[in-house]
């Protein structure tokens, strides 16, 4: 039967086909600008660590004055100061914790006649490479031993490794940092979880390329290594931030399962409490999230692409739409031989069924053609100047969500035409031929 | 023209105009605020900066490793710039226009106030105002024996010696408006930080202020104080020349900021023009994206018309047929599917209106977008009429041209 309304379906379809290229077109249209935008939208909201991003925390505390026009927002600082980030590493509650920032770093290669130049940089503590599974080629990381004893030691990232010592293992070569050396002790494999999730607030790129080079933060500090962002809540010496009232650090925890979690966040209760005893903090707030709750909140996907993802559904709507109404004016047309199908016998189901086989096709010719489109438009993204245009590819689920979405577009815009087709009476439209 | 009759044809195809209205409807609400959009960004990228954007290079630098003679330094590099033959001035600000991060500050009008009036950038550096070219409105530039090295700044503020720190400092006419609405703004005072006065000498017509997030406070709060900077401490060495001028003098500025030292790295260096250009590389994007889905949006609406039109009058071949030989013209016939589709689009505009301004709401509340002006609604309209009578064009034309004879014969 399936294969008797194919044939009929594409009969009529080749009897009318400017109307047909019509619909394909305006599906495939609003199919590929949906497409794209979701493709990106997915791209950009995505997990940086499927596997482990569940057990990584996020921490917040207060450490702003009352009155203080951040406050009024009543959203906790994004960052800590370093006297709490230090106080929390130092309490040893979580199995590993690390606080993140990032750096603007002059690196002078040592072996060869080159210019220094300047690199993206993380300053942070021990348990950075574990925590967050960054893979290793060669070497591996620092101790907290070496974060105590400001060791002059370094990581640095494969992209890297490959300009200055062209790929070759360089555990153990030294690096100029601003002008001080630091001994390289590990060499990334590439790594650059999108979102760039550590470096939020930190200064960095929310997308894209991976940092380059990693230094236990003590050691930079040592080395006058600032950090990019710093937001300062208070008076004071701001000339020291290790004391100053400003906060600059991005604090971590890796947290196994739920009870230790609850443990956790009652600590930094505690701590927080304490705080104000201590008439450090004046209000005892603290926050701990999980990682994609904390990309979430912070709304790290663009609003661009937010816009841009609503427009094109809107689209695909309107297009749906139109295919409706040119799907109905035919059907309405071709009253007479619905009326001779119904009267040799044809059931009302067996005519909806063929109408739906026909809306089908048209989805998936959309769909085909939509695909092309759709990878026209992700190659205009990539040429946009964007942070994550680079990362605009389409893959082999989003490949298969094309066609699923063209033919579930296509069944929706067919279901209408398809019934008043079948609820046409025969009589009438056989007197008249 | 007499309108009964499509009416009543319509009343007949119920389902179908419900359809082509409901189509138009969301197309129009769409376009309206996607043009709306549009114009935004526009707006954005077209801001006055009230600076000579095309007479100033500059050229960033870094320069790591304490030194302690910071001042010296940026003083023989500014000397060292002056001296190339075009330079009329040059400066070296915290900050530029067009730049991404930004320093800023709340401002009171009264010591004792919880919520500040507004927040505002604050530009230091010596000869800003020359260089930049920022008009002076009212009152005088910044003195140089008012100048001090932002170094002692911020001792004086550990300090908490107050009364020490410059006292003079210039602001923007939008600025002023704000702070003291109908006022002389001349000789006023305003508080910062724990209560601190300073007073306002001099009013600038406009100077844009750096940080995109920032712009949306008001574009034009800012102010210029009497403070000196180190190389450390400022975004780089800003030239004004003449504009045939900038590539050489950009060129020769890089040569003798090299020759004073090696060792420094150049991280950024262009004409304002350039920085501006690039600021704005987003919204020119987007602005090209949205452009995009509007034409495509219009185009697959106006195939929908064409569609339908063109069903049409297929199916009421025979009727035109009929009112021909009973002595209707062409014309007739052409203004009838016009007024049909005329009709139909006016149908579907009046609920797109209502669900433009809805989908405006929900813009306002997600995105923090201002009102939709009234004029967007007749412009969304005007280009939706004007879509619905090219397109209806074609089908009516061809319905015009259906001979009388057509009634004789049978189907």
């Amino acid at each position: 039967m399936f294969a008797y309304y194919l044939d009929l379906a594409l009969r009529s379809l080749k009897r009318n086909k400017v109307l047909t290229a019509l619909m394909v077109l305006a599906l495939a249209l609003g199919i590929g600008a949906s497409m794209t935008t979701l493709t990106l939208l997915r791209l950009l909201s995505g997990n940086p660590l499927p596997e482990k991003s569940s057990q990584l925390f996020y921490v917040q505390l207060d450490p702003y004055p009352k009155d203080h026009p951040f406050s009024r927002s009543d959203k906790l600082p994004w960052l800590l100061t370093y006297v709490d980030a230090m106080n929390l590493l130092h309490a040893h509650r979580a199995p590993r914790q690390a606080a993140v920032a990032m750096s603007r770093m002059k690196l002078t290669p040592t072996t060869t006649q080159k210019r220094p130049f300047f690199s993206d940089g993380v300053m942070t503590t021990a348990d950075f490479f574990g925590m967050f599974e960054a893979p290793f080629q060669y070497g591996g990381g620092w101790s907290a031993a070496d974060d105590e004893t400001r060791a002059k030691v370094v990581v640095i990232a494969e992209a890297l490794n490959n300009r200055l010592f062209g790929g070759a293992n360089s555990v153990g070569r030294m690096l100029r940092i601003n002008d001080q050396d630091f001994r390289i002790i590990g060499v990334l494999r590439h790594w650059s979880p999108q979102p760039h999730f550590y470096s939020l607030y930190l200064g960095g790129r929310n997308y894209g390329d991976g940092d380059a080079v990693f230094v236990p933060l003590t050691s930079a500090r040592a080395a006058a290594l600032d950090p990019i962002n710093e937001f300062s809540y208070g008076d004071g010496n701001r000339e020291v931030l290790e004391t100053a009232p400003v906060i600059w650090l991005g604090f971590w925890a890796q947290l196994p399962d739920k009870s230790a979690a609850s443990a956790y966040a009652s600590f930094l209760t505690a701590y927080a409490q304490q705080q104000v005893e201590l008439g450090r903090f004046q209000r005892p707030r603290s926050s701990l999230s999980t990682l994609m709750h904390w990309l979430d909140s912070q709304h790290v996907v663009p609003d661009n692409v937010r816009m841009q993802t609503g427009l094109a559904f809107s689209f695909l709507l309107i297009c749906i739409v139109n295919t409706v109404g040119l799907l109905l004016a035919k059907c309405l047309r071709r009253s007479k031989e619905i009326g001779v199908r119904r009267a040799l016998g044809a059931s009302r189901p067996a005519i909806f069924a063929q109408f739906m086989v026909e809306a089908g096709l048209i989805g998936i010719a959309g769909g085909a053609f939509g695909l092309l489109f759709a990878e026209f438009g992700l190659w205009c993204i990539r040429r946009q100047p964007a942070e994550y245009a680079s990362l605009a590819h389409l893959n082999l689920s989003m490949f298969a969500c094309t066609f699923a979405v063209a033919l579930i577009a296509s069944l929706i815009a067919g279901i209408l035409p398809a019934w008043r087709a079948c609820v046409i009476t025969p009589a009438p439209q056989l007197k008249s031929a | 023209m007499d309108i009964r009759p499509i009416l009543f044809t319509l009343r007949k195809h119920k389902l179908t105009c419900c359809l082509l209205v409901l189509q138009i409807a969301f197309t129009c609400a769409i376009v309206c605020n996607t043009i709306f959009l549009i114009g935004q960004r526009l707006d954005r990228i077209h801001i006055p900066s009230g600076i000579a954007e095309r007479e100033l290079v500059y050229v960033e630098l870094s320069n790591i490793g304490g030194r302690t003679d910071g001042m010296a330094r940026a003083a023989q590099d500014m000397a060292a710039l002056r001296q190339i033959p075009g330079v009329t001035v040059v400066t070296l600000p915290n900050e530029m226009p067009f730049d991404n991060g930004s320093n800023n500050m709340d401002v009171r009008t009264d010591p004792n106030q919880r919520v500040a009036t507004l927040d505002a950038t604050q530009y230091f550096g010596e000869n800003l105002v020359k260089t930049f070219g920022v008009q002076l409105v009212e009152g005088r530039d910044l003195l140089p024996e008012e100048y001090v090295d932002l170094t002692d700044v911020f001792t004086m503020l550990a300090n908490k010696q107050y009364d020490k720190l410059p006292h003079s400092t210039l602001i923007t006419r939008d600025m002023a408006e704000r702070l003291w609405p109908g006022q002389d703004p001349l000789g006023k005072q305003f508080y910062v930080g724990p209560g601190m006065p300073f007073t306002v000498v001099g009013v600038m017509a406009n100077l844009i202020r750096p940080g995109r997030d920032r712009m949306s406070n008001g574009a034009g709060y800012s102010s210029v104080w009497p403070v000196r900077l180190t190389l450390e401490q400022g975004d780089g060495y800003i030239l004004r020349c003449a504009p045939e001028d900038r590539d050489r003098v950009l060129k020769a500025a890089l040569e003798k900021l090299r020759a004073n030292d090696p060792n420094r790295i150049v991280t950024a260096k262009g004409t304002m023009e350039e920085h501006r250009h690039e600021f704005f590389q987003n919204d020119r994007a987007m602005a090209g994206i949205l452009v995009g889905v509007c034409i495509a949006l219009l185009v697959v609406t106006a195939l929908g018309i064409v569609g339908l039109a063109s069903f049409w009058v297929a199916q009421r071949n025979r009727s035109i047929g009929v009112r021909r030989a009973l002595g209707a013209t062409r014309g007739n016939i052409l203004r009838y599917f016009q007024t049909e589709n005329f009709l139909l689009t006016s149908m579907g505009i009046g609920l797109g209106m209502v669900l433009a301004y809805g989908i405006n709401l929900f813009l306002i509340v997600h995105y923090e977008l201002p009102r939709m002006p009234a004029l967007y609604f007749p412009v969304g309209a005007l280009i939706l009429w004007t879509i619905g009578q090219v397109a209806v064009l074609g089908p009516a034309l061809r319905a015009a041209a259906v001979p009388p004879v057509v009634a004789t014969r049978s189907v």
